[in-house]
């Protein structure tokens, strides 16, 4: 179905280790433009890791294996370059930056982006106008933006405020790591319409989570269980119903029973 | 809020910018330091006889005095015979007006980003310009006369204010108050001196810009301060100095005096010259300041950021004689490569209901060494004083370090003294964090590091303010790699 398109980002065989102990064990995965992808998995899976690696974290030691992101080698770029090609990791933890106003701070990231593909730093007024509507989009008032980056926020705020940041660089991919995660019904609903009301300007998102909750609200056109380092099983939404219904166990079972599972959805 | 960006986009790879050296013929005294030599200065400024007594004074004070060594700083034995004790530019006369200064003097201050005419001047700063020992233009004299504001060099004040500067000379910072400011008593060339008289509020920042430039010389300039009953100034003081591999000796003293309800506001971008990546050159910077709040409801507050000089040791203080009287001291330290910075402020409380509030940021990085050091004293009478201080250091890679010195001595029940103090450390996290965003990790430092000081930097008169995150860019430039 996507065959005259290129794909967004190629994952071949990834293996990964950090303090010699390999935590990624032969991941292959294609996301093409127009994509939604969530992947799944228990806790110590390797989700995780696969998000820090893409968005080039340094305490992982690549063993083999090759990502490309935009037709370009992800793994030869700084973390940097791979956000000003438009890579963008909603954080699991995301880190206070005291003294830092969020305006500040945004606005700097976009101009270092837009400097980065040759881009004029953005006006003033574009800018404010831009930042006012994505964060009406989260819920949150205009004296948030004044606030120290993330110092103070609550859990869902900090949440929120991933989204916000995404909703104002607007990468061509965006991985939210277990973004759902520490949100009541409320703002999982309002991060989740805030998702999928910015998908198209966002090519593709990559889901990682650990529930099927997320996915009632953001409807993934695949989802892959990860378990022990390795994608183990690819399919449709459906199959995050049946892993919500039978439990990460069932799959322990079925990857000890070594049945040939398929590795990839291309 | 736009402002903080485009300066960091603005810093670029560059190391220390204001290290040139001007061609501009000097006189020079010989090296050394002995009596005649206070004689020639003194007669050189055409000095009352009492100035000279005042000086020989200091110099015996000196000569039995023996080089502080209580600092966390280290650095060889200073060769005070081997300096020069005076260096001017040659032109003897001062110029009558703006418009007769030495071209290349006006080019000198023109690259450090001081235009000398005054309609090219930022309307609201007024600027006394001091190359190494004296005051070669001060702008804006005329408009500020008009509400009876003495704004000159100090040797014009010796001239045309005796009777001031003889009042309150050494009024706060006697002559033989440390081993220092007895040296810079004795061989002090020039300065700024400002008078605001009572009720008036200034309407412009007075500043001073200190630039050294002959080689082996030392600076020594003195400034005076009085703002008189009910009147306020804000004063700006900024320095910078060639590249020399030598070291080169700064010994400045500042005297504040704030009578009855005046307020003065002393804010300080230090950025002499810090040597370079292995140490080699820089300034020794020894200064000291001290304000006096005078009268009840004076109020005084120092704001100083510190980016430069090998050494720094320096303690802007406040003694709060006056009831209700207030003392602040804002202050960021900055150290990098092998900078060493041992500096603080004493609160003096003896006056009833008297405040006084610390905010201390110490930000280290390479192998530098950074010391907060700060004294709280509550005298007997000093009935409900009360002190805040604040000292968060920040330490940037793992071989530098941050140290804290409070000392605090309370000799009155009825005083509340509270002291907070932090030390973090730019974490992988908050990089990696900032660089996902695109942001590279120059900026992402210069960012979190304006983030850390943002408390002391709401302090500084605007313009200050930006030059100020500029420099804190700057001067880290290279610290994470």
């Amino acid at each position: 179905m996507h065959n005259e398109k290129q794909p967004l980002l190629t994952i071949e065989n990834l293996h990964v280790a950090v303090d010699d102990k390999q935590i990624l064990k032969g991941v292959d995965l294609t996301i093409y433009p127009g994509e939604i992808h969530a992947i799944m998995g228990p806790n110590g899976s390797g989700k995780s890791t696969l998000a820090a690696v893409l968005a080039g974290r340094e305490d992982y030691t690549i063993l083999q294996g090759k990502v490309f992101f935009d037709g370009k080698d992800l793994l030869e770029m700084s973390p940097e370059e791979r956000a000003a090609a438009g890579l963008f990791l909603a954080f699991q933890y995301p880190v206070e930056i005291p003294g830092v106003s969020m305006l500040t701070f945004l606005r700097t990231a976009l101009n270092e982006i837009r400097k980065s593909n040759g881009e004029e730093p953005i006006d003033t007024r574009t800018f404010l106008q831009m930042v006012r509507e994505a964060a009406q989009l989260l819920g949150l008032g205009n004296d948030f933006l004044q606030r120290a980056v993330n110092v103070g926020f609550s859990g869902g705020e900090k949440k929120r405020n991933e989204i916000l940041q995404m909703a104002v660089l607007r990468p061509k991919l965006a991985i939210l790591d277990e973004t759902d995660s520490g949100l009541d019904i409320d703002a999982l609903k309002i991060v989740a319409n805030a998702v999928n009301s910015l998908f198209g300007t966002i090519q593709s998102y990559l889901i990682i989570t650990h529930y099927q909750r997320l996915l009632n609200y953001i409807e993934p056109d695949y989802v892959h269980v990860m378990y022990d380092g390795k994608i183990v099983r690819s399919g449709d939404k459906t199959l995050a119903l049946e892993l919500e219904a039978k439990g990460y166990d069932w799959l322990r079972s079925e990857t000890l029973s070594s049945i040939e599972l398929p590795s990839t959805t291309t | 809020m736009s402002e903080d960006l485009k300066i960091i986009e603005e810093v670029t790879g560059s190391d220390y910018k204001y290290g040139f050296v001007s061609n501009i013929e000097e006189e020079l005294a010989p090296p050394g330091l002995n009596e005649e030599i206070i004689r020639f200065i003194s007669q050189k400024k055409n000095e009352p006889e009492w100035l000279l007594e005042w000086r020989l004074k200091a110099f015996r004070a000196w000569q039995k005095m023996k080089e502080p060594k209580w600092a966390n700083i280290h650095y060889p034995p200073i060769d005070f015979q081997s300096l020069h004790y005076y260096a001017a530019p040659k032109k003897q006369q001062r110029p009558k007006s703006l418009d007769e200064i030495d071209p290349e003097i006006r080019r000198t201050f023109e690259k450090l980003g001081i235009p000398l005419e005054e309609q090219k001047l930022l309307a609201g700063v007024a600027v006394d310009a001091v190359l190494d020992s004296v005051s070669v233009a001060t702008t804006f004299k005329e408009k500020l006369a008009e509400l009876g504001i003495i704004f000159c060099s100090m040797s014009e004040a010796i001239q045309e204010h005796p009777d001031l500067v003889r009042k309150y000379l050494g009024s706060v910072v006697p002559y033989n108050d440390n081993f220092y400011a007895a040296l810079n008593s004795a061989v002090f060339s020039d300065g700024s001196f400002v008078y605001v008289p009572p009720g008036v509020r200034c309407p412009m920042e007075l500043s001073t810009y200190f630039r050294i430039n002959a080689a082996k010389t030392g600076q020594f300039e003195r400034t005076l301060i009085i703002a008189d009953e009910g009147s306020y100034v804000s004063y700006l003081e900024g320095c910078t100095a060639p590249m020399r591999d030598e070291h080169q000796l700064h010994a400045a003293v500042v005297e504040l005096i704030a009578l009855k309800d005046a307020e003065i506001k002393y804010s300080t971008v230090q950025n002499w010259y810090p040597g370079d990546k292995e140490g080699k050159g820089g300034i020794y910077n020894f200064v000291t300041k001290r304000g006096i709040c005078k009268g009840p409801n004076a109020k005084i507050s120092w704001t100083q950021v510190e980016t430069g000089s090998a050494i720094t040791w320096k303690y802007p203080s406040v003694i709060l004689l006056g009831d209700n009287s207030v003392g602040e001291f804002y202050s960021i330290a900055l150290t990098n490569n092998h900078q060493q910075a041992d500096t603080g402020t004493k609160m003096i409380h003896i006056g009833k209901n008297t405040r006084s509030r610390i905010v201390s940021k110490s930000i280290a990085a390479g192998k530098s060494n950074n010391s907060y050091r700060g004294l709280v004293r509550v005298l007997k009478k000093a009935e409900n004083a009360r002190n805040y201080s604040q000292c968060d250091s920040m330490l940037i890679g793992n071989r530098c370090g941050a140290h804290t010195f409070p000392y605090i001595e309370v000799e009155n029940k009825t005083a509340t003294v509270e002291h907070e103090a932090t030390v973090s450390k730019i974490g992988e996290d908050m990089l990696f964090y900032l660089n996902q965003r695109g942001i590279p990790t120059e900026e992402a430092v210069a960012l979190i590091v304006n983030g850390f000081s943002e408390e002391v930097l709401q302090h500084l008169p605007m313009e200050f303010a930006i030059e100020a995150r500029k420099l804190l860019a700057i001067s880290l430039e290279g610290s994470v790699g």
